[in-house]
């Protein structure tokens, strides 16, 4: 083996061991974020609702839905959706 | 008629397709299928039988025929071998001691190939070991 | 520079089991530090991996013989494009392209969601470096792409000749990279499920998208092997239901059903336990398919020969069957359904059917597949199916499948409106009926099954199409956009809706390709003279002359020798095309072969005449009778032989050549009869199409919001504010689309 490719795998061993020892030195590493994440599922969840409500309109818009079938379901969507902004809301 | 019971209908009736599928499948895969074996499993084959021969073609065996080839197969390992007598295609990478799958029914002392089912397989890859640097 | 490679592999094995601990501890301890440290762990194994492949990758490019891969898989002779993908067609190559996508894959997915999923990534993490390692301890300890020959050759072994085609080379990346993306959403499950988050949105939104990528890539590079199988390969077909390539439909098949079911839990909370475990499957069953290439276990034409690699692997798959099974059951709690389907009338009704039909496919495919393993264990015989067997199950469920996928757009989610439906079929219906009249008047009700196709495929043109029109107009309505412009920002406006719509009008066109080209194909096995002539169909193909050149690489050295012939096609006296179909040998290193001899018993490929054309396809092969030309080789063997060793080499050459070139000219001059294979196909062409429109609608599915979306999302927002602080939440949404003003327009 030679002296380079020697040098090159313990240069290698060495970055690698820093990067991973990284976060374990540094202070401040932030905690589990619980609300962030409840916040982003949250948010999730919206986008998800909204795109429920979009869909609806377009099967609507697209003759699929007759008018009445479309107002009830949208109606109970936007319901469902403001529920989840009020959760949004609450985690503040 | 109540939700639960529609739905437990549902599931019935989703499930016996399902069995009758599955029993299809079972059924007809063995009525269907052909028994694989190598060469010297052949020496208790049947007249008329269809077989999935898989082994070598044996070294010096081939010869090329207006509609197609005859050749020997071999055991991976071993010696014993069957000649068969092939009509159809005959791919590029058919050549002595490449290994093949090809279905054949026994007529007479030898086995007659079933038209296009002769598979070469393709030897480029992955070769068995390294050392073997004339094959690939 | 190889032990620089197997340094970096070995450190990468180490960093990898090093993560997988700091993730499972710092989730479990609650450090985060730990889990960041778990995930960088991910990051510095791909710069290895990076590493180690580009070492390998160089040796290739620089024809780096000390390295026995590239001695035994290239050549000096191997065209650049070839020499660096002739890195993956070896055992250890491959599953370099494998840890390295996988490691690629990883990263990105860990970056992109390293603020989110926070409880289900460090599990997740784990799962992914679990399978790193163990393919890189595969690389270290089994099959190193690093081994070294002490005597180093002057020229390496080539690359099969069969595989010198760039479908063939992009193939394994893009099955690799199908296969590797699968693992990802297999990973996350395994961590939803740990961490009881497989309800979660956020776990739903980023899973469907990694399923999403992997099915893309994995079906291109199943059409690749497809495509290269019709275009190269001297049989004319393009799918064999060989075991390998089944082994890669099976995780496409149940990758499709995912994205499918994934929406219905996407909308009401149903399906956890159905979708999780496709999930888990899906990524099974993609281990299970780069394991079978490789393990010599199922007679197949990709057979690599047994391995010393299949007990790994078997354990593997099994801690992988067990471990799914175990996480379900330990969570099916946390697995029940929230709601229930409102109606059958309703497109999840429709899609769970999808979904039936999807995983009855893939059992029948597995069956089949592994039925000689089964049969062999539960009788003692062994024994195989053939394409019949399969072909007698899977082609009445892909017709429910496609006429499935044109029911699905007329449909509403949740529940359609009876009427509304009922009206919605009209079309399709009708355009259905006049395209069977219309192919029942041609004779193609002859062949039932393909006319069905045929029918069903007319069914979902025409209710996509009607979609596609009724949506332009409702986007003109709202916006007076010419239609082009309507047609663009709907379909950009509604990426999932329409790029699905998309995907399945390709499906039914490729159905349709699959259907008329096995129906209706006519195949002849001729041996024909110079000038003789044969009907095939409605065509007349005639053997016009023989040919036969010699092709040497730029630096003169000979690559192959080709002896071919000019065959013309035509239908009621007008030439239709000319077909130069060829058998191309190359030369074997060999010399007990003969010197001339080894020139033509070497690996051969044949070059396909081809015409490809919308309403149909072309196709000639041919082998030319080798053994009339026998006589003139081995007397020139003799020669050569007798003469070796008493000229100088460049004269020796020079000789060679032109003995070489009086037997290509002598087989012009004096040609034998050549045995032809002739096939003239319709519609073959509107598979590879019908490919591309899939990918195509593939392609919008994925694509990103965007800006656009989130300005949507704003304005919505807000309108739904404004809506609950107007009034009350049950007047709140009258409100808002009763005056059918900016908000609801924002909405679509």
């Amino acid at each position: 083996m030679d002296i380079l490719a020697l040098l090159v795998i313990a240069a290698t061993i060495v970055a690698a061991g820093a990067v991973l020892a990284g976060p374990l030195r540094a202070r401040g590493v932030q905690a589990g974020d619980e609300r962030g994440d409840r916040l982003a599922e949250l948010q999730a969840r919206k986008e998800a609702k909204y795109r429920e409500i979009r869909d609806t309109e377009m099967d609507f818009k697209t003759g699929k839905l007759s008018e009445d079938d479309h107002r009830t379901l949208d109606r109970q969507l936007r319901a469902e959706a403001m529920e989840i902004l009020r959760a949004i809301d609450d985690e503040g | 008629m109540v939700p639960a019971r529609k739905r437990r209908i549902r599931l019935v009736v989703a499930l016996s397709a399902a069995v009758l599928l599955a029993v299809a499948l079972v059924y007809t895969s063995v009525n269907s299928s052909s028994k694989a074996v190598s060469p010297s499993q052949l020496v208790t084959a049947q007249v008329g039988q269809s077989y999935q021969l898989t082994g070598k073609v044996l070294d010096g065996s081939v010869q090329t025929t207006p509609d197609g080839v005859d050749f020997r197969v071999r055991d991976r390992d071993g010696s014993t071998s069957v000649p068969v007598s092939y009509t159809g295609v005959v791919s590029d990478a058919f050549r002595e001691d490449r290994e093949v799958i090809v279905n054949v029914r026994k007529e007479g002392s030898g086995f007659v190939g079933e038209h296009d089912s002769l598979i070469t397989k393709c030897p480029s890859k992955f070769t068995e070991d390294a050392t073997k640097s004339q094959k690939s | 520079m190889a032990t620089v490679g197997r340094a970096l592999l070995i450190i990468a094995l180490c960093v990898a089991l090093y993560g997988v601990v700091a993730s499972i501890y710092g989730a479990r301890l609650g450090r985060p530090a730990w889990v960041a440290s778990g995930r960088r762990a991910v990051y510095v194994v791909a710069a290895l991996c990076t590493g180690a492949f580009a070492i390998l990758e160089l040796a290739f490019l620089r024809s780096d013989f000390s390295f026995a891969t590239v001695a035994s898989h290239s050549s000096t002779t191997t065209p650049t494009f070839y020499k660096a993908a002739a890195a993956w067609s070896s055992q250890e190559g491959s599953l370099m392209l494998w840890v390295w996508l996988l490691s690629m894959w990883s990263s990105l997915v860990l970056f992109l969601t390293r603020r989110r999923l926070r409880r289900v990534a460090p599990y997740a993490t784990a799962v992914l470096l679990g399978f790193a390692a163990f393919f890189a301890a595969l690389l270290v300890f089994l099959e190193t792409p690093f081994g070294v020959l002490a005597a180093v050759p002057a020229e390496g072994n080539g690359l099969n000749p069969l595989l010198r085609h760039p479908s063939m080379m992009i193939h394994p990346p893009m099955l690799y990279s199908g296969y590797t993306l699968f693992a990802i959403p297999f990973a996350f499950a395994v961590g939803a499920l740990i961490t009881r988050q497989v309800g979660a949105a956020d776990w739903i939104r980023s899973t469907r998208r990694f399923a999403l990528g992997a099915w893309f890539f994995l079906g291109i590079g199943i059409l690749l092997g497809a495509r290269w199988s019709y275009a190269e390969l001297g049989w004319g077909g393009y799918w064999a239901w060989d075991p390998v390539e089944n082994a890669s439909l099976l995780p496409w098949l149940t990758g499709t059903a995912f994205l499918h079911s994934i929406m219905i839990q996407e909308k009401r909370g149903m399906l956890k336990i159905w979708n999780v475990s496709l999930v888990l499957a899906t990524g099974i069953l993609s281990i299970l398919g780069t394991f079978l290439v490789r393990s010599g276990i199922l007679d197949s034409i990709h057979a690599f020969g047994a391995s010393t690699l299949g007990v790994p692997f078997v354990i593997l798959i099994t801690i992988m069957i067990a471990g799914s099974i175990g996480l379900v059951v330990w969570r099916r709690e946390a697995l029940r359904s929230e709601h229930r389907l409102d109606s059958l009338l309703s497109r999840e009704a429709i899609f769970l059917a999808n979904n039936l039909v999807l995983v009855a496919m893939a059992f029948v495919v597995f069956w089949g597949t592994f039925w000689p393993l089964i049969a062999e264990a539960l009788t003692g015989d062994r024994r195989a199916l053939g394409p019949p067997w399969f072909d007698r199950y899977t082609v009445p469920l892909a017709l429910v499948l496609v006429l499935l996928s044109g029911v699905g757009p007329v449909i509403a989610w949740r529940r359609a409106t009876a009427s509304n439906a009922r009206r919605n079929f009209v079309v399709p219906l009708v355009a259905t009926l006049g395209m069977g009249v219309l192919l029942a008047a041609l004779g193609v009700a002859q062949r039932p099954l393909a006319f069905g196709m045929f029918l069903c495929g007319t069914f979902v043109l025409a209710s996509v199409g009607q979609e596609f029109w009724r949506g332009v107009g409702v986007r003109r309505a709202m916006t007076g956009e010419r239609p082009p412009a309507a047609l663009f920002s709907l379909v950009t406006r509604n990426r999932r809706r329409y790029g699905g719509y998309l995907v399945h009008v390709g499906m039914a066109v490729l159905f349709v390709g699959v259907a008329a080209s096995t129906a209706f194909n006519n195949a002849r096995d001729v041996r024909l003279d110079v000038g003789q002539r044969v009907a095939v169909g409605n065509d007349v193909f005639t053997y016009v002359k023989p040919t036969s050149r010699i092709s040497t690489t730029s630096d003169g050295r000979l690559e192959k020798i080709s002896l071919g012939s000019v065959v013309t096609v035509s239908r009621d006296g007008r030439t239709l095309s000319t077909l130069r179909p060829e058998r191309s040998y190359f030369p074997s290193r060999d010399a007990t072969l003969g010197p001339l001899g080894r020139f033509f018993e070497g690996e051969a490929t044949s070059e396909i005449g081809l015409k490809a054309g919308l309403r149909g396809d072309i196709w000639a092969a041919m082998t030319p009778d080798k053994q009339a030309l026998r006589p003139q080789i081995e007397e020139g063997d003799r020669v050569f032989a007798a003469a070796s060793g008493k000229l100088p080499d460049a004269v020796e050459a020079r000789l060679l050549g032109q003995a070489l070139r009086g037997i290509a000219d002598r087989y012009v001059a004096d040609p034998p009869p050549a045995t032809f294979r002739l096939i003239t196909s319709p519609l073959v062409t509107w598979i590879w199409l019908g490919a591309i429109i899939v990918f195509l609608g593939g392609l919008i599915a994925i694509w990103p919001g965007g800006r656009d979306a989130q300005r949507r999302t704003a304005r919505a927002r807000h309108a739904a504010r404004v809506a609950k602080e107007l009034g009350t939440p049950a007047r709140g949404p009258q409100t808002v689309s009763a005056t059918g003003s900016a908000p609801g327009a924002d909405l679509g």
